[in-house]
């Protein structure tokens, strides 16, 4: 059902929004947290950054990742000088642009759900004796989860759908950075709609299992 | 205060700045048996408590039983999770995502010192929670979720244990059948206990030192009879105001089904209670249930007439005054709420004799 | 106050009388040919008073859109077959289809001697990414494609392509340094009034089949003289002078009644 291109596509899209939402979870955690706790004056300008890729047009985001990553903007210099390679047209860079362009879709949810934890069960925690690393992993953490879990749907599916940054950053190497959407959308510039319907059902159907599988996860942790 | 607290005790010295909200508190009191905070809501109750768990941060120094909580001097400050204090929330605040029995070993497991009285089983015992181990914490009562968080509490290991209004959460009846809970801590356990309520005969009931709060500071502290008898403090102007008069169970009387109790200085009679003779309970009379005269009545309904001394009188409203009593041999206390003219007609004033007539004796522990 | 009435009727009056004579049409331009085209415009409008309303996009995509229905007049594609297939749908204009300009490739870097040693570079394969257009969307994609081929060193080189959706994307691979060489139009890097930077080798037409840039009457400008004009335009002297301005070559044979080209 698959050509040898197309399937490579279809691993490489999972591979990505798997490593990518892995990143966004690790990268996203303590940056809600911080949200949620913090009482500093840069709380909000922070939250706005963050929220920034919602309203940016993938195109524009992509186009100036290209540019700072390049070999001529600020990243890319750095990069070079230390002895690694830029990241434009490598799956390292397609991870790089994903997380930062699906940030806001899992901050967002993190960020409600620590607030939802609120201060008594870390307070409570805390007079048990519970350090600030152990109320974190065994409080906030399981309280937390149904964020978590929507956090990393929402990751998982905005990474599988994305198309503009990947197209400015990619540069459409196939086995390295094609990925499914590019494909679906070549094969519809190239007229060939027949193609284009059938890998758009296949993608449709796999993130649907997905979504389906993760929304299980999604009730809070009860006891064992 | 001028001389330093011993190192058995807690002594407290912060000052808070909140928006809405200062503090400066100075007190200090015993580290053992109960010490109740007592004030209107806004006095600064719940803040002290949390000064002393380390939930809020002031200036100042805390020293607890030996050790330095907190001496900005040095720099010290010690983090809740470093202290060895267990605190009741006045809203059970059970970990949701936990049964009981994980609830109560979250403490357990991260016990500092090990007590070896402190077991679960002998928690458990204590506050009846042996129904209750294994389910979840989402269908237990309000009562029974106060219980396991005392429990919880307890086997983390505290030297000091904060209780903040525990039974304000519950239901009048779920209140009283808390009580004996409250009173088998105190009394079954070496551990020194912070009590904070509004309500008088909470406090009345388990106290042995009371601290008086209003608006942020300490207005009065020490012994529980000591401050219930001063008619400088709002208290002997309460509504409910009384004295509560320490007693052991002398003698019951089965013909007439009643008991007596006697205490320094004296005896009162009640109806017949069922502790054993020697028990020591806790008596509690009521300021307008005292009445007086200047001579030995005839024949009375009123069981208990207890020859005192006048040490002090104060106005209490328009047509009120508070009078303070020593009774027997001074070492006794009671108040007295009557009218000014009683007052003229009695003659009243300091060192006067005057026979103290106490119509009701409520038995409180 | 009757003055000002007597002057804003007349004010109306001339502008209606100015708009029924100069007309409006809509056109499609394909991207790599959209800067010329602003030019063209002007010129058309001074000359005949018409106003060329310009949409420029991906030649597919722009087709897509025509055959759903999109109200465009004229189109100027960046092929040959995107209007061949459209007449056959129906929906250009029979005969109405003539090239317009003729696209021309190379080779561009940042690097100052692609003019002489462009091939040898190739060769020499010391880069690590090389841009070219989608060649199944891009017909300068596909004869960049066709110049590797024929110089034997798509299997070498094959590993190091990048691949844009459209030239202008393979220029920006290029341009922010990403990609050390790409395959892009001559009108992409001598731009009129744009510095050069870098240098660029013009690939030998013998490598690729020429890239014919043809225009035709859409369906819905079949009635409509400013859109007729413009195509006419296109092939007068004036125009042509500004097309191989911009880098582009001129049909060799005549295929329509227009004078014959100059280079």
């Amino acid at each position: 059902m698959l050509s040898p291109g197309e399937a490579s596509a279809v691993w490489l899209t999972i591979e990505l929004a798997a490593v990518t939402t892995l990143c966004l979870l690790v990268l996203g955690t303590p940056i809600a947290w911080w949200l949620a706790h913090s009482r500093s004056l840069l709380r909000r300008p922070i939250a706005a950054l963050v929220a920034l890729p919602l309203i940016l047009p993938p195109t524009v985001l992509g186009f100036y990742l290209l540019l700072l990553l390049g070999p001529n903007g600020a990243i890319g210099r750095a990069m070079l000088r230390i002895g690694m390679s830029t990241l434009p047209f490598t799956f390292p860079g397609l991870v790089v642009a994903s997380t930062l362009y699906s940030l806001p879709f899992v901050v967002q949810p993190l960020h409600t759900a620590f607030e939802g934890v609120g201060a008594r069960p870390l307070e409570v925690a805390a007079t048990l004796g519970a350090g600030p690393w152990d109320r974190f992993f065994t409080v906030a953490l399981p309280l937390a989860r149904p964020g978590f879990v929507t956090g990393a749907m929402l990751g998982f599916a905005h990474t599988v759908g994305e198309f503009g940054v990947v197209l400015m950053i990619g540069g459409n190497i196939p086995g390295k950075t094609r990925v499914l959407s590019v494909a679906l959308y070549d094969h519809v510039e190239a007229l060939e709609y027949s193609d284009a319907h059938r890998l758009a059902a296949g993608l449709l159907l796999f993130s649907f299992l997905v979504l389906l599988g993760l929304y299980s996860f999604r009730v809070k942790a009860s006891p064992v | 205060m001028s001389k330093p607290p011993p190192s058995s005790d807690i002594a407290l010295s912060l000052r808070l700045n909140y928006a809405e909200f200062r503090a400066e508190l100075e007190l200090s009191f015993p580290g053992h048996g109960v010490t109740a905070i007592y004030g209107d809501s806004g006095a600064g109750k719940t803040t002290c408590l949390r000064l002393l768990a380390g939930l809020a941060r002031g200036r100042g120094a805390l020293r607890v039983l030996g050790e330095v909580w907190q001496d900005d001097a040095q720099g010290i400050f010690l983090p809740s999770d470093r202290r060895s204090v267990g605190y009741v929330f006045q809203e059970p605040s059970l970990f949701e995502h936990l049964d009981v029995r994980k609830n109560l070993s979250y403490g357990e497991k991260r016990r500092r010192i090990e007590t070896a009285s402190l077991s679960l089983n002998a928690v458990s015992e204590l506050l009846n929670l042996d129904r209750l181990l294994d389910r979840s914490t989402r269908h237990l009562s309000g009562g029974e979720r106060q219980r396991v968080a005392i429990a919880r509490a307890l086997l983390s290991g505290p030297r000091l244990l904060l209780m903040d209004e525990p039974l304000s959460a519950l239901d009048a009846r779920h209140k009283a059948e808390f009580m004996p809970y409250l009173a088998r801590l105190r009394d079954e356990l070496s551990l020194p206990i912070v009590y904070v309520s509004h309500a008088l005969d909470e406090v009345t009931r388990l106290a042995d030192e009371l601290v008086l709060l209003e608006a942020g500071r300490v207005l009065a502290s020490g012994p529980l009879h000591e401050l219930l008898g001063r008619l400088d403090l709002p208290l002997s102007h309460a509504d409910d105001a009384s004295a509560v008069i320490e007693a052991i169970v002398a003698e019951h009387d089965e013909r007439d089904q009643l008991t007596r109790v006697e205490f320094d200085g004296g005896s009162l009679w009640l109806s017949r209670v069922q502790h054993p003779l020697g028990t020591r309970l806790r008596t509690r009379i009521l300021a307008r249930d005292v009445s007086l005269a200047q001579n030995l009545p005839g024949p009375s309904s009123i069981l208990n007439i207890l020859p005192s001394r006048v040490l002090e009188i104060s106005e209490h409203s328009a047509d009120r005054v508070n009078v303070r009593l020593a009774v027997g041999n001074g070492n006794v206390q009671l108040l007295a709420r009557v009218t000014r003219r009683s007052q003229r007609a009695l003659e009243l004033r300091a060192d006067a004799s005057i026979f103290a007539q106490v119509k009701s004796v409520a038995l409180i522990a | 106050m009757r003055a000002i009435s007597w002057l804003l009727a007349g004010f109306a009056f001339l502008s209606f009388s100015a708009s029924a004579r100069a007309a409006e049409t809509q056109v499609a331009v394909a991207a790599n040919f959209a800067g010329p085209m602003q030019v063209l415009a002007e010129k058309f409008a001074k000359k005949t008073g018409h106003h060329a309303v310009i949409v420029s996009g991906a030649t597919g995509k722009l087709s897509a859109q025509i055959q759903n229905g999109a109200p465009f007049e004229v189109f100027l594609s960046a092929d040959m077959t995107t209007p061949q297939k459209l007449e056959e749908q129906g929906l250009a204009v029979r005969g109405s289809r003539f090239t317009y300009a003729r696209g021309r490739l190379v080779l561009y870097g940042p690097r100052p001697d692609l003019g002489q040693n462009g091939e040898a570079t190739l060769k020499a394969g010391e880069f690590a990414h090389l841009a070219i257009a989608n060649p199944k969307l891009a017909p300068y994609g596909a004869a960049a494609l066709s110049v590797l081929v024929k110089l034997g060193l798509k299997a070498a080189l094959e590993p190091k392509l990048v691949i844009g959706e459209n030239i202008s994307q393979t220029m920006q691979f290029v341009e922010s340094g990403n990609a050390e060489l790409g395959f892009v139009a001559l009108s992409q890097v001598q731009v009129p009034g744009k510095p050069q930077s870098g240098s660029f080798w013009l690939v030998p037409s013998s490598l690729y089949d020429p890239i014919r840039q043809d225009a035709a009457l859409l369906l819905h400008g079949e009635h409509n003289q400013a859109a007729r004009a413009l195509l006419d335009y296109l092939k007068t002297d004036e125009a042509k002078a500004v097309i191989v301005s911009y880098g582009y070559e001129l049909e060799q044979k005549p295929k329509t009644n227009a004078p014959s080209a100059k280079h």
